[in-house]
């Protein structure tokens, strides 16, 4: 008897260790970037890069201005949202509502391998298929922008958005749908009076967790989004978001350089932007939890 | 796609890399150099199977500050190393020491359509900076410019804005590409593109444009008459000695000047 309880003391106390460690990760992370974003903001300016819009890092005199670069980050996010999440949640309607089994049993993998493919080969496959034939389709002067970007990113969130959505329709109790039916409600109606009103907060969370996906993803945007630092002012403009930058430099940059603490300062907004996407899709799942 | 892991390899090791203090020969730095290195490494530890050499990645700017904290003997460099470099080195009691061991041209490159087939540094410099925005301007159809660019922190970009740019800003819709590859692919698919690569990344299905009515080429480049050419570099702490130095030796001598020009640069004779 003693012994099973010391041995159940050891495991709390080795399974609490465990998750300290990506606790002291995460602390350790932050307060890296945390530090030395701080002195490019204290070397350049708060606002000089927060609201400046020109960036010629290793020009003389050098300018840091990230502006266009968190417009880039939100418009290439909002976009590939206006691909994804019609994607997404119509392909879960379909297989949790519409489809018979066997088609279920058929396509789900499908969308299941969509999730597993590396981001490279999306980005591969954006610059060498998708990029060229969106230049020829709109006649445009390049198909590396801010459009391609946002479709690639948006058929890479449609398994979170639809995995998700998908659980969250398996909850609706069937008595509720019946109730629907026996009112003389047809499938559309069920769907869009009971099931989707009854399923909101789970759905607005999946749409998150695709915001917090499209935010953070780097290899695609550096590959596909064309890199310009200019004015997104239009939806076939080259662009580049925050991730893009960092990966783009932080290999090249000397250590210890303004422009090497300026590119902790855009890890440090992109770290903002995704933390205050986690605590709202937070909020939405306890909401969800306490319905 | 080699190219493409290659990179994202590069980009792992700066942020993964605990660099291992040994008694091998350890190098790091520049994505341009890289294939030389690696080559060169693999025939030289043929040779000495006792010497164990270590390539990575990195960039010129990972590799100089590498060699500066210590953490590796030689820096790999597609350009010169910067006075705030030495300075920092010599805070550390790093004694720079240069070795160049091959050169290399930028070619600038446009789709195989573009009747366009010479351009002057001139011409060069008012695409970049947005001065000239149609190929009409210059003889070639009506059709807008699409300015590629290597991202501004590589090696390449550098000796660009050095040769073409002179400091001026480049137009802030260019597209800012991450590798040779990138730059490649997008002017061969793109018919309003013009672009820069190294001359070892130039294939048939891009036109290379003559500069100042010379085409890059070996002869051209150590004549000194193509005018967009750089030199790589390998800095060592000191006048390389022991291994190092051998290892130096083997890239400076005929085989492995052979390699240099088997990987697509120039080699120095």
């Amino acid at each position: 008897m003693e012994r099973r309880k010391l041995r159940d003391v050891v495991a709390t106390f080795l399974i609490f260790l465990v998750s300290l460690v990506s606790l002291i990760v995460l602390v350790m992370i932050v307060y890296d970037i945390f530090s030395k974003g701080i002195i490019a903001f204290r070397e350049v300016g708060f606002k000089n890069i927060i609201f400046g819009t020109k960036y010629y890092p290793t020009m003389e005199p050098p300018s840091f201005g990230i502006f266009n670069f968190i417009i880039s980050s939100l418009f290439v996010t909002l976009g590939s949202i206006l691909v994804g999440l019609p994607l997404g949640v119509g392909s879960a309607l379909f297989l949790s509502e519409y489809a018979d089994l066997r088609t279920k049993e058929l396509l789900k993998p499908f969308i299941e391998i969509l999730s597993s493919i590396p981001s490279v080969i999306f980005g591969f496959i954006g610059i060498v298929l998708i990029g060229p034939f969106i230049r020829r389709f709109f006649n445009i002067p390049t198909g590396l922008n801010l459009f391609t970007a946002s479709f690639i990113l948006g058929i890479v969130i449609v398994p979170i958005i639809s995995s998700l959505t998908e659980d969250a329709l398996s909850t609706v109790p069937l008595t509720l749908k019946e109730a629907s039916y026996a009112l003389g409600g047809t499938k559309f109606d069920t769907i869009t009076r009971v099931v989707i009103p009854y399923t909101k907060g789970a759905l607005i969370s999946a749409l998150l967790l695709g915001i917090g996906r499209s935010i953070g993803e780097t290899m695609i945007v550096l590959m596909v989004a064309g890199g310009a630092m200019n004015f997104p002012n239009s939806i076939f403009s080259p662009v580049r978001p925050l991730t893009a930058t960092i990966a783009a430099e932080m290999g090249e940059t000397a250590v210890g350089t303004t422009h090497f603490y300026v590119l902790y300062s855009i890890a440090l907004v992109l770290l903002f932007l995704t933390l205050v996407l986690t605590l709202i899709s937070n909020h939405f799942i306890k909401n969800l939890k306490r319905d | 796609m080699k190219k493409i892991l290659t990179l994202i390899l590069s980009i792992l090791t700066v942020f993964l890399f605990v660099f291992p203090k040994t008694n091998d020969i350890t190098m790091s730095g520049s994505t341009t150099v890289f294939p030389i290195a690696q080559k060169a490494s693999e025939v030289f530890m043929d040779k000495n199977p006792s010497i164990n050499i270590t390539v990575r990645g990195g960039g010129s700017g990972v590799g100089i500050s590498n060699l500066i904290e210590g953490k590796v003997d030689i820096a790999n460099s597609s350009r010169k190393i910067k006075e705030k470099e030495i300075y920092q080195a010599k805070e550390n009691g790093v004694n720079v020491f240069e070795t160049v061991i091959a050169n290399d041209a930028l070619s600038i490159v446009v789709h195989p359509s573009n009747p366009v087939s010479d351009i002057s540094l001139k011409t060069l410099k008012d695409i970049y900076t947005g001065k000239i925005k149609n190929w009409k301007e210059i003889g070639g159809k009506d059709m807008s410019i699409v300015v590629v660019s290597r991202d501004v922190s590589s090696g390449t970009f550098e000796v660009f804005n050095e040769k073409i740019l002179e400091g001026a800003k480049y137009r802030e819709d260019a597209l800012l590409l991450a590798s040779n590859n990138a730059v490649l692919s997008t002017v061969k698919d793109t018919p309003g593109a013009i672009g820069y690569i190294g001359l070892g990344f130039v294939n048939e299905s891009v036109k290379a444009l003559k500069v100042e009515g010379v085409y890059p080429s070996k002869e051209s480049v150590n004549n000194k008459t193509y005018k967009i050419a750089r030199s790589l570099y390998l800095y060592t702490n000191g006048k390389p000695k022991g291994n190092i130095g051998k290892f130096i030796d083997f890239i400076l001598s005929d085989e492995g000047q052979k390699i240099v020009e088997e990987t697509g640069y120039i080699p120095l004779r």
